[in-house]
């Protein structure tokens, strides 16, 4: 499989700033201020209420205790705010397992994600400046693997891994994290555009050898679409659920997403102690750190995704 | 692999000289990619291969068995039952969500918006919010007992469906799902659409075209690729059916089987039912369906460009 969507699109960002505007007619409000419609806006308000609404029923019901929960309005705050409480009870329940899970998830998160990024930089890099033997072979592979659903990699890679004793190891929830198909595809897309030849060029007459020149001349170079990749396989390891499910029996070893769910499922078992207030806060916590890392760097992947889409 | 060129003489290699030498440093950057895809890609997918023509008894032990397997994932009910519940899935949470994604993506590029980056970031919020915590917020709302839906039915003295019902569970699910990548694909139409050149809306403008017209005509052509791409990642989605299903189970245990999804039901199989050649098979089977489809998706996306 192929991936001629790819290239389908020929690069239009030198045509971007045309100076065909300064030719047109001239009109009140140009295609670049065009006049704004409240009704749009109203409309897009729905859509950003369904967005923010379940984050909001979250932090408003992170504050109520366990019994306010259960008799009280969803929407609104009831009874006594609870939230530090909450929070204090969340990370010391159970010998403060949470922050064990929080730890754990860290470093698949560190490891994993970052190796990943590392490996697709590289990678990336490689396809996009230098010409070898088995090119279009990697690229058919690698797209070709896309679409194999990474589900269905599963359970052979548990059975795999099992035999070669990693299951319950940290390292079987790392190692198949480090591979980004979406990561290498992006990185090289932005490397053929971001790194000019002749700049590598210059570098290598001037006596660079290739991994200084990558460290030294490519790799600031590469910087937006590094932080886009990084992002993108940090979100992926923090979320990942399947993966661990099936790899790691020990709770030790628990990511925040299986610990929360097994908050859960021990909540919802008759019999089970009712948590669920610890389960509403610990979820709050989790995403607390990704939604601030996507806000503060903004700028970054924003522009590491447009230049990826150029060619998508 | 001729013409070794020591590397520390590689002082002065003209531009273009010495083919070989580069193509082995290309190797040298994209290796240890390749090295771990061998590891979880390719030799997961052999071994499923191989796992695949044996069985494994209690009694018995393990024997060759040809393509026993595959005929038995053929006339398993319960697994194209699984199929045939995502493929209802696709065919409406995809054109839903994609389809709100792409208007989301216009309105902002249009420029008509109060508050743009506002909605640009709260619209794609919910994409770092982890599927486990995504459902389990969204199974609390569901729930008749504390959540949204049972304020509601005691506030008003009405009584809503039930959305964790077994007939309505699929509907519930797919709300999830859209609620978590809409702002994933707005993104990719959206950072489409700005690198498609103004000019070619002027034009249309000064030819008289209308604002629907432009967005038919010029824009949605312009950006078919990644519209293309976003239909194959959706469709391959679905058919990984698993996280949201899975979690919500403890909540609806009546409405969701143990062969929900067909991933539900590879789960089940070779976790609680130790039938991992079987499991093996089923993930194949699945993986080339999947491949089948979005490889249609993308043949017909092709195709209409030309």
């Amino acid at each position: 499989m192929t991936a001629p969507s790819f290239t389908a699109e020929p690069t239009r960002r030198t045509t971007h700033r045309a100076p065909a505007s300064r030719r047109a007619p001239r009109r009140r409000h140009s295609p670049d201020r065009p006049r704004r419609s409240v009704l749009l806006t109203v409309l897009m308000g729905l859509t950003a209420l369904y967005a923010l609404l379940p984050l909001v029923w979250l932090v408003i019901n992170a504050s109520k205790t366990q019994k306010n929960l259960l008799d009280s309005f969803g929407l609104w705050f009831s009874g006594d705010f609870a939230l530090w409480d909450n929070i204090s009870q969340t990370l010391t329940y159970d010998d403060g397992i949470f922050v064990r899970w929080f730890l754990n998830t860290l470093l698949y998160v560190v490891v994993g994600a970052g190796g990943a990024t590392f490996l697709a930089v590289l990678g990336g890099y490689g396809l996009a400046k230098f010409d070898f033997a088995g090119k279009r072979a990697v690229f058919a592979t690698v797209i070709g693997a896309v679409a194999v659903p990474a589900t269905a990699l599963a359970v052979p890679t548990f059975l795999m891994f099992s035999k070669m004793g990693l299951t319950n190891t940290p390292w079987s929830v790392i190692i198949p994290s480090l591979i980004s198909p979406f990561g290498l595809y992006l990185m090289w897309v932005f490397a053929a555009e971001a790194v000019p030849t002749e700049l590598l060029e210059a570098a290598r007459v001037d006596g660079s050898g290739e991994l200084r020149t990558f460290f030294r001349v490519a790799l600031p170079l590469l910087a937006p679409g590094i932080v886009t990749v990084l992002l993108f396989t940090m979100v992926q390891t923090w979320n990942n659920y399947f993966l661990p499910l099936i790899m790691i029996k020990d709770p030790d070893w628990y990511p925040l997403t299986l610990g929360l769910n097994a908050w859960n499922e021990q909540a919802s078992t008759a019999g089970g102690q009712p948590v669920f207030n610890l389960v509403i806060t610990g979820s709050l916590l989790t995403i607390v750190p990704l939604v601030l890392a996507f806000l503060l760097l903004q700028r970054y992947w924003q522009s590491g995704l447009a230049a990826g889409s150029v060619k998508g | 692999m001729t013409a070794v060129t020591p590397l520390t003489t590689g002082r002065r290699p003209p531009a273009g000289g010495s083919r070989s030498r580069r193509g082995r440093i290309g190797w040298l950057f994209v290796g240890p990619f390749m090295a771990v895809f061998a590891l979880v890609f390719l030799a997961p997918i052999a071994y499923s291969l191989y796992l695949s023509f044996f069985r494994d008894q209690l009694v018995g032990g393990t024997s060759f068995v040809g393509l026993d397997n595959f005929q038995r994932a053929f006339e398993d009910d319960q697994f194209w039952a699984a199929v045939g519940r995502v493929v209802l899935f696709l065919a409406v949470q995809v054109p839903v969500m994609l389809g709100l994604a792409l208007l989301v993506a216009l309105a902002l590029d249009s420029g008509r918006l109060y508050g743009k980056s506002f909605f640009r970031i709260s619209v794609f919020l919910p994409y770092a919010v982890p599927a486990v915590v995504a459902t389990l917020m969204w199974g609390f709302i569901y729930g008749t007992r504390f959540g949204l839906v049972g304020n509601i039915n005691d506030a008003l003295g009405v009584s809503l469906p039930d959305p964790l019902s077994p007939s309505l569970v699929l509907a519930s699910i797919g709300n999830i799902v859209t609620w978590e990548f809409i702002g994933y694909n707005m993104l990719i139409f959206y950072s489409a659409l700005r690198v498609v050149p103004k000019s070619l809306y002027e034009a249309a403008e000064i030819d008289g075209a209308g604002q629907w017209r432009i967005i038919t005509a010029v824009k949605i052509p312009a950006i078919r690729g990644a519209l293309v791409i976003a239909t194959i990642f959706s469709v391959i989605g679905s058919f990984q059916l698993f996280n949201e299903p899975s979690i919500l189970k403890s909540l609806a245990p009546n409405a969701i089987t143990t062969y929900f999804t067909p991933n539900l039901y590879t789960f089940t199989l070779s976790f609680s039912g130790r039938q991992q050649n079987y499991a093996a098979t089923v993930s194949l089977v699945m993986g080339v369906v999947t491949m089948i489809i979005a490889y249609a998706v993308q043949l017909r996306g092709m195709r209409k460009e030309a």
